[in-house]
C-alpha cells in the first residue's frame, strides 16, 4: 500500500534581508495520491512545485499541515520515497550496475539478492549491455534511465520524480515518457512527477494537480480516467488539453497583472 | 598525411630544444675552453656540463647520489604519510560546520608561516635529523592537502548527496561513499601541489638540519667547492620534482577515469 496524503501543506521562508516579507511559497496545499496512482504535479516555475516535492522527499520541513505515507506521517528522507533528479545526479564513480544497487548495498542487501534485483531493473529501463559502463559515456535519455532503475530498486512506496525530462531533447523525452506509463504499469508503483508541460502530464497521469503562482495552492484536482496509449487526436485528450491550458493560462494573468 | 604531420612534429620538436642545445654548447665552450685559459681563478665556480656528466656517471656508479636521493624520498614519503590526516580532518571541517568554526582559525594562523620559518624552532624542539626534516616537509604538505580537501567536500554535487540519502544511506555512509569519492579528483590536487611544496621544503631542511639528503648533499659539496657537484644535485632535485609531479597525474589518471570526463 502507498497512499499519500497531503494535508494543508504551508510552507514560509524567513526573509533574507530585514525589512522584507516572509516569502509564503505554499498555501494550504491538500490532495490525496492514491495507491498505484500516476499523479502529476502541474504548475509553472515558481508555483512551489519543487518545494513540494523536497518536503515528500524529506529534504525540507513544513511550516504548517503534514504528509502522510499509509497514515505514518513522513520524516526525514528514507528509502521509502526516492527521487529522481533533474540533473540525473548519478554517482560518477559507480558503473550502471553499481549506481543502481547503491540503495541495495546501503540497505545490506545480501549480493546473490542484490545482483537479482539489480539485473531485473537493467532490465526493466531497458539497459542491458550496459551494466558495466561509467555514467558519462551515457546520453542523457540513458542516464535517466539509470536513475530510474536505481530510484525503484531499493522497493520504495513512492518515487518522486522532479521534472525528469526537462533535460532531454524532444524525441528523447517522448520516448521516455512513454518507457515511464510502461515502467509505472509494470511495477504498479505511486509517483509523484513535477512538470511545467501539458502534454507530459495528459500522456502520464491518473491524476492531475493543477498548482496556482505563488503561493502555491491547488487550483484544480483531476482524476484522468482517459484509457492508454493515449493519442493526442483522441477527443477526450484534446478536451482535457483544453481545459488545463485554460487552467493554466488563467495563471499567466495573475502573473502579468 | 601522417609522415607530413609526423615531420612537422620532428621539426618542432627540434625547434622547441635548439635555444637550450646552444645554451648547452656556449655554456661547454665558455666554461670547459674560454675560462680556464683566460680566469683561472672563476674555473672552479662555472664546471661545464661535461664535467657534471663525469660527476653524474662517478656518483651514480658509486652509489653516493641514489643514497642522498633515497634519503630525500624517504623522508617525504613518510612526512606525506603523516600529512594524510589532513584528509580526514578536511572532511570533517568541509562537512560539519562547527568543526570548521573551530579549527579554521587555527589554520588560518598556521597556514601563511611558510615551512622554512619553522626550521630555526624544530631544530631546538626536535634536534638535528630527520624527524625535523620530516617535520617541516610535513607543514609543506599537510596544507595545501587540507585546503584542498575542504574545497573538495565543499564542491560535493549537492543533489549526490540528496540522491544518497533518498535511497536510505546513513550519514557516515554518505561521508564514506559519496563525500569522500565525489571529493577525491580535489584531494589528489591538493596531494600535487603538497609533494611540490613539500619538496622545496625538504631541501630547505636538508641545507641547514641534515647528515644525508640531496640538500645535504649540495650544501656539503659547497664547503668543498665542489662545484660540479653541487650543480647536479641541483639538477637531481630538479628532475626527481617533476618525475615526481609525472607519477602523482598518471596515477590520478589511473585511479579517476570518470573526473576527467565529468569536468568537460
Amino acid at each position: 500500500m502507498a497512499r499519500l496524503i497531503v494535508d494543508n501543506v504551508s510552507k514560509t521562508y524567513p526573509a533574507l534581508q530585514k525589512g522584507h516579507e516572509d516569502v509564503l511559497a505554499l498555501r494550504d496545499v491538500s490532495f490525496t495520491v492514491e495507491d498505484h496512482e500516476f499523479c502529476c504535479l502541474l504548475g509553472h516555475s515558481g508555483c512551489g512545485k519543487t518545494t513540494l516535492l523536497n518536503i515528500m522527499a524529506g529534504f525540507e520541513a513544513t511550516t504548517g499541515g503534514r504528509i502522510t505515507l499509509d497514515g505514518a506521517e513522513i520524516g526525514p528522507p528514507h528509502w521509502s520515497r526516492t527521487m529522481v533528479f533533474q540533473d540525473y545526479a548519478l554517482f560518477p564513480w559507480l558503473t550502471i550496475e553499481r549506481n543502481i544497487a547503491f540503495g541495495l548495498e546501503v540497505k545490506g542487501v545480501p549480493e546473490a539478492e542484490r545482483a537479482r534485483i539489480v539485473a531485473e531493473h537493467v532490465k526493466l529501463v531497458g539497459l542491458s549491455g550496459f551494466e558495466t559502463r561509467l555514467p558519462h559515456q551515457l546520453s542523457g535519455g540513458m542516464k535517466q534511465r539509470v536513475a530510474i532503475a536505481r530510484a525503484l530498486a531499493v522497493d520504495p512506496q513512492v518515487a518522486l520524480l522532479d521534472e525528469p525530462f526537462a533535460a532531454l531533447d524532444a524525441q528523447n523525452r517522448s520516448l521516455l515518457q512513454d518507457e515511464l506509463v510502461r515502467i509505472a504499469q509494470a511495477t504498479r508503483k505511486t509517483m509523484v512527477l513535477i512538470t511545467h508541460s501539458i502534454d507530459e502530464a495528459i500522456k502520464l497521469s491518473d491524476r492531475i494537480i493543477v498548482m496556482t503562482k505563488r503561493p502555491g495552492t491547488v487550483k484544480a484536482n483531476l482524476k484522468i480516467d482517459i484509457p492508454r496509449p493515449r493519442a493526442e487526436d483522441d477527443p477526450q485528450v484534446i478536451a482535457l488539453k483544453k481545459q488545463l491550458r485554460a487552467l493554466i493560462a488563467d495563471e499567466r494573468e495573475v502573473e502579468l497583472a | 598525411m601522417s609522415a607530413v604531420t609526423g615531420g612537422s612534429g620532428r621539426l618542432s620538436w627540434l625547434t622547441r630544444w635548439a635555444t637550450l642545445a646552444v645554451l648547452f654548447v656556449v655554456w661547454e665552450l665558455v666554461a670547459g675552453v674560454w675560462l680556464p685559459k683566460g680566469r683561472p681563478e672563476l674555473a672552479t665556480l662555472l664546471p661545464p656540463p661535461s664535467a657534471i656528466a663525469k660527476a653524474a656517471v662517478e656518483m651514480i656508479g658509486s652509489g653516493e647520489l641514489l643514497m642522498h636521493l633515497w634519503q630525500s624520498l624517504k623522508r617525504e614519503l613518510i612526512a606525506f604519510l603523516f600529512a594524510l590526516f589532513a584528509v580526514p580532518l578536511g572532511i570533517a571541517m568541509g562537512w560539519w560546520r562547527w568543526v570548521h568554526e573551530q579549527i579554521d582559525p587555527i589554520v588560518e594562523i598556521l597556514r601563511p608561516i611558510p615551512p622554512i620559518a619553522w626550521i630555526p624552532l624544530s631544530i631546538l624542539w626536535l634536534g638535528i635529523g630527520n624527524a625535523q626534516n620530516q617535520f617541516i616537509i610535513f607543514l609543506g604538505i599537510f596544507f595545501p592537502l587540507l585546503i584542498n580537501t575542504i574545497q573538495g567536500v565543499k564542491n560535493v554535487e549537492p543533489n549526490l548527496v540528496r540522491a544518497a540519502r533518498c535511497l536510505g544511506a546513513s550519514e557516515w555512509q554518505i561521508l564514506k561513499r559519496v563525500v569522500l569519492p565525489a571529493a577525491l579528483p580535489q584531494i589528489l590536487t591538493g596531494i600535487r601541489i603538497g609533494f611540490g611544496v613539500g619538496w622545496m621544503a625538504l631541501v630547505a631542511a636538508e641545507l641547514v638540519g641534515a647528515s644525508s639528503g640531496l640538500g645535504f648533499l649540495i650544501n656539503d659539496a659547497r664547503s668543498l667547492l665542489k662545484t660540479d657537484v653541487v650543480i647536479l644535485g641541483m639538477l637531481t632535485i630538479g628532475v626527481v620534482g617533476l618525475l615526481l609531479d609525472l607519477l602523482i597525474r598518471r596515477i590520478a589518471k589511473r585511479v579517476l577515469p570518470w573526473s576527467l570526463a565529468a569536468q568537460k
